[in-house]
């Protein structure tokens, strides 16, 4: 349906499927239900104030789209239809479709036809049709060009079957709907280019487009009527990752607006299509089929989640409930949830995953509205109620000028909550009482009793399975491919610490498929992670939200609530053992029967080796006798390869479930059965989730348990008997596998069981098509004979009589090994390049790079595999550009001072300030003296200063002393994780710079909290620019597919430059899982974006820089000719300091200086800045040389330019991988005017900001003499970030201490937009009265923020939210009081603001490291989670703080140190006095009474660190050597810091 | 890795050798062994490298760095410093057939590379690997493991000197049959013959040819193909023959009164040693004897050495070591980085031995010998040497020059001429017209170890040149993987 969406066809490494999209989203209602049309203006109004989220393309006034969602609008409809000869039967019993068709008149006509003839064939009656007015004089060209025929279909309501729920005559409607789509979509030769319903409903109607918001009421005019009327309206303001003309992507869809993104939602779909043959109902008529497919393919995930929430709606379930088994909140470990509430989700959850991701949604059935936030609360949703009933909810507060008196409630929608409104009854029912309501509708506790199956919790003593002696152990190692490394490094220490291993430095061996060495299956596939279109999350942090369940044995009837449903097996976690297996073998209930069926294939006894042909037969006979299986009633399958032998191969068990799985789907059999794994192969996280990912229930790694027991028996896990070793395995893969889903934003393993969510690199069309369908896989490889082959390998090696070469291979994976995988860095390519750069002697880099070369092409790297095509005519050296010129495009890469050492960061930063290229603060903050010039003329200062997750340093000083400002969205090494320094590498200098304490560890969070989607990035990115308007903002992400799409979204965000990483980054510590197999070469990441944002044309407005072991000038000329123009290097340069790949950064033992931070070992520091100016000249050198051969006289004319290079290279020199890097070479047919490389500056809109029009002007005197400035201003949401550009003034001109307290005093009244006084400094002092966004005092510098209700305001304040989520995000310093609650993260990674607030939302305090806080009210839920440094006092009248408080690193006491108590009296008082709160005042004066009731918060590292400084002192020491004894205590207490 | 900061907190320790004033009193070996307990501490000071050089065995600058066989010394490393000895054993012998003669013979090329070596003295990798070993000799884990399934072809071995052995073991364990032709009265080459029993007790050397033979591998000694054997008749007699035949022909001083009596080659005067040694029931001396002589070694490496410590052992009057290059830096220069092989000074036991008993080091440097003269018996009784200077000749290559007015004459009534070794002798080849390099060693195709004829392979110092034990085994167990392939289309031997 490639017309009807307006995207571009699939091509290249372009693939629409990618496309994500987010936004603002509205909602406005009478909750009476009383219709007026001042509901549809009003929500307009906040359409129109949302337009900041919605994007635009390349063209101003082509819209992403926006739309607004109504109630049937009878009395308009009424007056207008008779006239256009319709006649209208009464409300209720006429429908409206509002329908996209083809602007062909014939072919409209035609297809018109088809639609009345479907409708009366339902049996209802065409009334007629009408064109709604339109206007399109305001549209851009691209919208224009792309509209529809636009047309409204009346229904009038003919024969229905009676129904009690008064649905009939809609579900008509919705098989009209369906049966049309299916019928004019089925042909596909004669497809229209347009078809579409925006709407069919008796009561709703759609008005949507590709529009922005503003345009909405000028281009429908039937919304301007006076007569146009509803009681409710949603609305919805997009912006998506392209400039692609989509009517039909707009929202709202049928019953839904959504901001935010799916991530289950190929799983979700996947299942959706598997279940669909279980579905039973006679509500759609005789033939359910008719409403098949449930979900139309192709639609984005919205659209998906609206056609399943539709379905559901409809299928009996009222809408709220429906939505609620969608997006059930985290129930699991909630530690107050009624238990009816409870079986009432525990019973929903055996019948449907969670569809899962950032998401409020707003739906609605035309009579009841709700909306509802996911169990994260990753995006905002506040509302106000009003004294006449008016209710009004949006992504921002303040999108609606309301008198604040007229306000009676303020608030925000909180994560897995719903809001319903019933406009019948004319009610507003609360969360509670509606689930309350909800759970007692059916006995689901006794369901769930009667049905459903627990098995006894593992940690019983293993089965003796009969252990295998040590010979036959390693046999059948060999037979499954494993190697020592497996068993030492990974196995062992998953065993031993209940955690995934640890490496460090990135990888550098080839890709599965170009290694020499035999690969598992699973090798070739990377995990995919979210980046920008959704977070990742913290699954050790906010585990509360986390579930590792999931259910065994066949599933029920979707739209039937029979107990029967939920007789299944539930299993706390994938991976079991050999007990659990056990136990589910012995079941005998109907649906959960078991039957084990072999994937062994015999081993013919003259041929001797399994061939292609005999896999495919096996798989074949696996499938028959799963399907037969199945037919005769088993509800659970138990693949085995038990009996591997001499004569019995194992087939990839990977291969084997996946086919499975996706042969069951095929023949409508996939939900009546669970597959369980009774496997020798699997062994690390990496295997596990790939086997869940295509649709595995249940893991029994039986060979890697024999390992880890057989380990503990040679004593290599000294301490631990069997039993523990075995469990802490399994809990070290069930922690590694949430950590995957965790990496894409997901929740529940259920959610994650099926969802594919990899990208495959290396294997063949044929493979993908038949066992892994939908997988990604874009460069072709290899097939079915090639994993035979590998199988074979294996067997040889397992079944030679002789063993004659004992022992297991030692991989060398992770550690180079002579007789391992290839690497390239090895011992005689390290020494190379440091002669080379030592020597500063040219020849010995060209031997080097010859050497490098040489490897790569061998077998290593996609770029290798290109031949460059020389230029008939090369041109002269001399004419190329020179080197001065290139170096110039020149980075070195984001690594932290914390991760290197004083040394080795200050000489990158000298080396490349010399060469007038930059380094990369990493992210660690930097030390101020850095900025201050050297007396030699050098400069230590990092020209570019990153800006990651957990916003280390990151003040107003930092800020405005960068030339670029990076965003890290992922890091290559562990895209979609945050990171953790430990307490022991906090040395005091890393504390200083990062503002936290030493010895006490630090977490970066997997995502930035500011930053849970598009739109957001680019608000971050608007941020930043208004902190240093002369930066250029930069955004890294990390290759896989689709990336493209998001780049094209972040170039629309207005980003300068975008860098694409590759997968192969080093790191400073990293899960070895993490570090191969999640991201991708950034060959194809970098060839996606050239080739989406060429597409676009968005690639002239940015600059693409690409890094990933770029080592030679010839992996530097490839990445020219893919697509980028800068170009970034890492390992290179560290080789070139010293660095011989110890791969010890995580233990801070680095031999030679660079990357540790003890004091004896940095004094081996041997690295120079020449070393690197040398590499980087070298690297220029050779690119000219290369340049000169390829004809191009500059980097400019080179970018992009795939025509030279050979992509059937790789296919002649490895013809048998059947490689096709075709794709990466793919040039889109665009127009010659189209820019292609970075030639355009971004247009950042600063000069319309409330700071350059109004706020800077005014504060002149204060600037330029330091005199006190005060003044009152009016505010609106739509002034964001205000008072940044101010701040930066400030620090520009007065340094990091900005001016003295107060000099400057602004008053805004009204509601302030997001990122209001982000980063300001001290002396600035920001006063709201009435509401703030989100990300408040986002990176306060030392100001000070106050927020206070409208002196109108008639609520109480301390029950009313007044500031959004996540405020003060990563404060470094400075005063907040808030008179009122704030939403969710309240001060997340705080580390030295000093706030007072009345109440906050879930995850308070989280990753703090500084600071104080006060909360005077309730906290929400996991408060202090991950909290490292400062103290938090709360005021906790109802005494249930400490259960909602996350106890994991803090302690939970009274408040009772007088001197303590004064302090925080104090602040209170300042609170008082800065906000006149009431609440406040009355608990000061009744300070005596409440103070019992104060909990004090406080890390408990943090107090042991400052106790023993404190002792230290006492002791004689000044307060720095006090520091340093204190951290010396700390750190040889190993046990306590072994981080997870 | 199990102690991250074992590097910081423990030093290099090895056993002391036993002392000068003892050791030359008999012919025992010099080394000694650290207790079990603090072998096991040295190996915590192994870093667990990223890329451990130790094992790379690749040539910088025609030296090895690391170990060629690339023996798995992280991973055997850390076992001992677990103390499981066992596992390390395990580890060890994937990778070497001998560690008992590398643990004692080898330069070790490995510590030269080892990370540990570029701040602090390096990991006792050497002495590391001999505990392993030595400890596996005694507990009794080494058996004689004999194939499990024959592959009914046969393979003959010509010579049996390190590379010879191990690739007779590899063939073995792929389950061949195995014959080894050596041409002295017992197996082992240089092993037996060619290195002092001081430096490797035979003892090992025949015990491990015991425990090969049990594992079904067949020797023939007193048998020279080519002479005793024609070559055509054993090839016919095999499915494949390696040539393991060594480099044996010793580089000679043509110099006026070389004809003179007294003047020995090395490897002459060491075997003659060995081999009165071992044959003890023989009594007597040594057919070359130099009790109460003057002697002069020309030759400053590992064989000289070998030739001061046995000469003092013989009861020599004197004993002078004459070397043609200078005096070797006491540490690295600055074009010899590490991971390369380190070009420094070393004294080793038989100057120390020499130094020990006169008080002066026997070396002279930058020394040649002019003139050997007559004692006016037809034998040598003295040497007249120079000083030399190294000077660019007209190609540019650095050529020894001596000194006018620097001549000296050293008493002399033995010479032992320990230059290095020409290539492999004629014989055998000739009689297979075998083709062959510039330097006459037996050519094979490109990082093969086929030769011009099929089925005939060539490993160690015959197709590489004279070189270390260490090599040799890498070169025997190479040559083994290309014969099995040869044999069976297959190999699952390591390469």
């Amino acid at each position: 349906m490639k017309q009807v969406s307006g995207l571009p066809p699939k091509q290249g490494l372009y693939d629409p499927g990618q496309e994500h999209d987010a936004c603002g989203i509205g909602l406005v209602v009478n909750i009476r239900g009383e219709r007026s049309h001042d509901i549809v203006s009003q929500a307009i109004s906040v359409l129109i104030n949302l337009s900041h989220r919605g994007g635009a393309g390349s063209e101003d006034n082509s819209g992403d789209g926006a739309g607004i969602l109504l109630q049937i609008p009878d009395r308009m409809l009424r007056t207008i239809c008779p006239s256009i000869g319709i006649h209208l039967p009464e409300p209720g019993r006429y429908g409206v479709g509002m329908v996209f068709l083809p602007r062909d008149d014939d072919f409209r006509k035609a297809v018109e036809h088809q639609i009345e003839a479907m409708v009366r064939d339902e049996g209802q009656i065409v009334l007629g049709w009408r064109t709604p007015p339109i206007n399109e004089s305001t549209l851009g060209m691209a919208a224009r060009d792309s509209r529809p025929a636009i047309r409204q279909l009346f229904i009038g309501q003919g024969r229905c079957s009676p129904s009690s729920d008064g649905l009939a005559f809609e579900r008509s409607l919705y098989l009209i709907r369906k049966r049309c789509e299916r019928l004019v979509e089925g042909k596909s030769e004669e497809s229209p280019d347009y078809f579409y319903f925006a709407s069919l409903s008796s009561r709703t109607i759609v008005y949507k487009g590709m529009l922005t918001a503003r345009q909405v009421p000028a281009f429908y005019l039937d919304l301007t009527s006076l007569d146009m009327e509803s009681a409710l309206a949603l609305v919805h303001a997009r912006y998506s990752t392209n400039t692609f003309p989509s009517w039909e992507r707009a929202h709202p869809y049928r019953t839904l607006a959504h901001n935010g993104e799916i991530n289950t939602i190929r799983g979700n779909v996947n299942w959706m299509r598997a279940r669909q043959p279980q579905i039973e109902t006679r509500l759609f008529g005789p033939d359910i089929s008719r409403v098949f497919p449930v979900i139309r393919p192709g639609g984005s995930d919205s659209a998906m989640f609206d056609n399943c929430l539709e379905f559901l709606s409809l299928g009996g379930r009222s809408i709220a409930h429906a939505a609620l088994m969608m997006v059930p909140e985290p129930w699991e470990k909630h530690e107050s949830m009624a238990d009816d509430l409870k079986a009432f989700y525990a019973y929903h959850s055996t019948l449907m995953e969670p569809w899962d991701g950032p998401a409020a949604m707003i739906f609605t059935d035309g009579i009841r509205v709700g909306a509802l936030l996911d169990r994260n609360g990753l995006r905002p949703a506040r509302y106000l109620v009003t004294r006449d009933d008016l209710l009004v909810l949006s992504s921002e507060a303040g999108v609606l000028d309301i008198p604040p008196e007229q306000v009676v409630r303020r608030d925000r929608l909180r994560p897995g909550r719903m809001l319903l409104i019933d406009t019948a009854a004319g009610q507003l029912i609360a969360d509670a009482t509606f689930k309350a309501q909800l759970a007692r509708e059916r006995p689901y506790r006794q369901w769930l009793n009667d049905q459903l199956v627990l098995l006894p919790s593992q940690g019983a003593a293993p089965a003796d399975t009969g252990s295998l002696d040590d010979q036959a152990l390693d046999r059948q190692l060999k037979r499954f491919g494993y190697t020592n490394e497996d068993v030492q490094v990974v196995i062992n220490a998953m065993a031993r610490d209940a955690i995934e291993p640890i490496g460090s430095m990135g990888t550098d061996t080839p890709l599965a498929v170009l290694s020499d060495r035999p690969q598992l299956l699973y090798n070739f596939f990377k995990q995919l992670f979210a980046q920008v279109t959704n977070p990742p999350i913290d699954a050790l942090r906010e585990h509360i939200v986390t579930s590792s369940a999931l259910y065994l044995g066949a599933e029920g009837n979707l739209v039937d609530p029979h107990p029967d449903n939920c007789r299944r097996l539930r299993l706390d976690t994938p991976l079991i053992d050999a007990n659990t297996l056990d136990l589910i073998r012995g079941i005998r209930q109907p649906g959960l029967c078991p039957v084990e069926l072999s994937i062994l294939c015999p081993i013919p006894e003259n041929q001797g080796s399994l061939t292609s042909d005999d896999l495919e037969a096996q798989l074949s006979r696996l499938f028959a006798e799963a399907e037969q299986a199945v037919l005769r009633g088993a509800g659970i399958l138990i693949l085995s390869d038990r009996s591997a032998g001499p004569d019995w191969a194992a087939m990839p068990a990977l291969l084997a479930c996946a086919g499975l799985h996706h042969h069951l789907i095929r023949r409508g059999l996939r939900t009546r059965v669970s597959l369980v794994l009774d496997s020798g192969e699997p062994r690390e996280v990496h295997h596990f989730a790939l086997l869940v990912g295509y649709g595995v229930s249940a893991i029994h790694p039986y060979l890697a348990l024999e390992t880890v027991r057989a380990q503990v028996r040679r004593q290599f896990l000294p301490g631990l008997d069997e039993a523990s070793a075995v469990n802490n395995y399994l809990k070290a893969g069930t922690k590694g596998l949430v950590k995957v889903l965790s990496k894409m934003g997901i929740s529940t393993m259920q959610s994650y069981q099926g969802a594919q969510i990899f990208e495959a690199v290396g294997i063949g069309s044929d493979l993908i098509d038949r066992y892994f369908c939908d997988t990604p896989s874009r460069i072709g490889g290899i097939g079915l004979d090639a994993i035979a082959r590998t199988v074979n390998t294996f067997r040889q090696a397992a079944d030679d009589p002789n063993q004659t070469d004992p022992g297991l291979d030692s991989g060398g994976q992770y550690r180079w090994r002579s007789q391992g995988e290839e690497h390239l860095f090895n011992p005689l390519s390290v020494h190379m390049l440091q002669q080379a750069v030592r020597s500063g002697d040219y020849k010995q880099y060209q031997a080097y790079a010859h050497l490098m070369n040489d490897t790569s092409r061998r077998h290593m790297t996609l770029r290798g595999l290109f031949d460059l095509i020389p230029a008939r005519e090369s041109v002269p050296l001399d004419d190329v550009e020179p080197v001065e010129a290139i170096v110039r495009r020149f980075k070195t890469g984001a690594m932290s001072y914390g991760s290197l050492s004083q040394e080795a960061h200050e000489t990158l930063a000298i080396a490349m300030n010399r060469l007038g290229g930059k380094s990369n603060t990493g992210e660690g903050g930097e030390d101020p003296q850095r900025f201050e010039p050297l007396t030699s003329g050098d400069s230590r200062c990092s020209a570019i200063k990153q800006v990651a997750s957990g916003r280390f340093g990151v003040t107003s000083n930092y800020l405005v002393h960068a030339q670029e400002l990076q965003i890290k969205m992922a890091q290559g090494a562990k895209p979609g994780e945050g990171g953790q320094l430990p307490g022991r590498k906090v040395y005091p200098w890393i504390a200083k710079t990062r503002h936290a304490t030493p010895g006490v560890g630090l977490i970066s969070p997997p995502p930035h909290h500011d930053i849970y989607s598009i739109e957001d990035l680019a608000e971050l990115i608007h941020d930043l620019k208004n902190a240093n308007d002369e930066a250029r903002i930069s955004v890294k992400l990390v290759s896989e597919a689709g990336v493209g799409t998001i780049a094209a979204g972040v170039a629309k965000g207005r980003a300068d430059v975008i860098l694409i990483s590759g997968y192969d980054g080093g790191t400073g510590a990293s899960p070895l899982s993490s570090i191969r197999h999640a991201g991708l070469p950034w060959e194809l990441g970098l060839a996606e974006t050239h080739q989406t944002l060429l597409l676009n044309d968005l690639r002239s407005r940015i600059t693409v820089e690409t890094d990933g072991k770029l080592l030679t000038g010839r992996d530097v000329a490839v990445a020219a000719l893919l697509g980028a123009e800068e170009f970034g290097f890492a390992t290179g340069p560290l080789i070139a300091l010293g660095c011989i790949m110890m791969r010890v950064c995580n233990l801070d033992t680095c031999p030679v200086g660079v990357a540790t931070q003890n004091p004896d070992l940095r004094c081996r520091f041997t690295g120079k800045p020449e070393h690197v100016e040398n590499f980087m000249r070298f690297i220029a050198m050779d690119l000219r040389e290369i340049m000169a051969e390829l004809g191009f006289r500059t980097i400019n004319e080179m970018v992009g330019r795939v025509d030279r290079l050979d992509s059937q290279a790789a296919a002649r020199a490895h013809p048998d991988l059947k490689l096709d890097l075709s794709r990466l070479v793919h040039e889109p047919d665009i127009g010659r005017q189209i820019g292609r490389y970075g030639q355009f500056r971004q247009d950042h809109g600063l000069s319309q900001s409330m700071d350059q029009q109004i706020l800077l002007p005014i504060c002149q005197s204060a600037l330029r003499r330091g005199l006190p400035v005060q003044a009152t201003l009016p505010i609106h949401n739509v002034n964001r970030v205000t008072g940044t550009s101010l701040g930066s003034a400030i620090t520009r001109r007065y340094g990091p201490d900005g001016l003295p307290e107060d000099t400057i005093q602004l008053t805004f009244v009204g509601s302030a937009g997001q990122s209001f006084a982000a980063f300001i400094p001290r002396g600035l002092t920001m006063v709201i009265e009435g509401e703030a966004n989100d990300y408040i005092g986002k990176g306060l510098s030392g100001g000070k923020v106050v927020v206070r209700p409208d002196h109108r305001a008639i609520f109480r304040s301390e029950e009313n939210v007044i500031v959004g989520n996540v405020a003060f995000y990563g404060a470094t310093a400075g005063e907040a009081y808030i008179a009122g609650a704030a939403g969710e993260r309240f001060c997340v990674r705080n580390s030295g603001l000093d706030a007072v607030v009345e109440a906050v939302g879930d995850h308070g305090c989280e990753y703090m490291t500084g600071g104080r806080v006060v909360v005077l009210g309730h906290t929400g839920r996991n408060f202090a989670a991950g909290m490292s440094g400062g103290i938090a006092y709360v005021l906790d009248a109802d005494n249930a703080f400490a259960r909602r408080c996350n106890q994991e690193t803090v302690s939970c006491e009274k408040l009772t140190d007088p001197v303590e108590a004064r302090q925080v009296y104090d602040m209170v008082a300042r609170h008082c006095r800065w906000t006149q709160s009431t609440y406040a005042a009355s608990i000061l004066a009744h300070w005596e009474d409440w103070l019992p009731y104060f909990m004090r918060v406080m890390p408990r590292d943090y107090q042991r660190v400052l106790e023993a400084a404190k002792a230290m002192r006492q002791e004689g020491l000044d307060p720095e050597q006090a520091l340093m004894a204190a951290f010396t205590i700390n750190a040889r207490d190993l046990a306590r810091v072994s981080g997870n | 890795m199990g102690d991250p900061n074992g590097f910081l907190t423990t030093q290099r320790l090895v056993a002391a050798d036993r002392a000068p004033l003892e050791r030359i009193r008999d012919w025992q070996e010099i080394h000694a062994a650290l207790p079990g307990v603090d072998q096991e501490r040295q190996g915590s000071r192994c870093m667990n490298c990223g890329i451990p050089f130790c094992q790379a065995g690749v040539l910088i600058k025609g030296a090895a760095s690391g170990c060629p066989l690339h023996n798995l010394m992280p991973e055997w490393n850390d076992l001992i410093w677990r103390g499981q000895w066992h596992e390390a054993w395990l580890r060890l012998m994937k990778t070497n057939n001998f560690p008992e003669f590398t643990g004692r013979v080898c330069p070790a090329p490995c510590e030269g590379a080892c990370t540990v070596g570029l701040n602090d003295p390096p990991v006792t990798i050497k002495a590391n690997e001999c505990a392993i070993i030595d400890r596996a000799w005694s507990e009794g884990w080494m058996q004689p493991q004999p194939p499990k399934r024959r592959s009914g072809k046969s393979v003959a071995i010509v010579g049996s000197g390190p590379a010879g052995l191990a690739c007779a073991d590899q063939l073995n364990k792929a389950g061949h049959q195995v014959v080894v032709y050596e041409r002295a009265d017992r197996p082992g080459g240089l092993l037996t013959y060619g290195i002092p029993n001081m430096k490797l007790d035979k003892t090992w050397v025949s015990r491990r040819v015991a425990l090969m033979a049990d594992a079904g591998i067949a020797f023939v000694t007193g048998c020279e193909v080519g002479r005793d054997l024609p070559m055509p008749q054993v090839r016919a007699a095999h499915d494949a023959v390696v040539l393991c035949g060594g480099a044996t022909r010793p580089r000679d001083l043509s110099v006026p009164g070389r004809s003179l009596s007294g003047i020995h080659f090395a490897v002459d005067y060491l075997t003659a040693s060995t081999r009165w040694l071992l044959d003890q029931q023989a009594k007597g001396r040594p057919s070359i004897d130099v009790r109460g002589l003057d002697v002069v070694v020309i030759g400053g490496g590992d064989t000289g050495t070998d030739c001061v410590a046995t000469a003092i052992r013989q009861g020599c009057r004197s004993v002078r070591q004459l070397e043609i290059m200078p005096e070797a830096p006491a540490e690295r220069r600055g074009d010899n980085p590490w991971p390369q092989w380190p070009a420094i000074k070393r004294t080793d036991y038989g100057q120390e031995e020499a130094i020990f008993i006169s008080g002066a080091d026997p070396r002279h440097y930058l020394t040649t010998a002019l003139a050997f003269l007559d004692d006016g018996h037809g034998q040598v009784g003295g040497i007249e040497t120079a000083r030399v200077n190294w000077t660019p000749n007209s190609q540019g290559r650095m050529t020894p020059i001596p000194v006018p007015g620097s001549e000296q004459t050293l008493p002399a009534q033995r010479v032992l001429l320990a230059m290095g070794f020409l290539g492999p002798e004629s014989t055998a080849l000739d009689e297979l017209q075998l083709a062959r390099d510039a330097q006459s060693r037996v050519q094979t195709g490109d990082g093969s170890y086929q030769t011009s004829q099929a089925g005939i392979f060539a490993a160690g110092d015959m197709r590489r040149g004279q070189s270390l034990v260490v090599w040799a085994i890498q070169e025997g167990r190479a040559a083994a993987r290309a014969c099995d392939l040869y044999l069976s289309g297959t190999s699952l031997l390591p390469g």
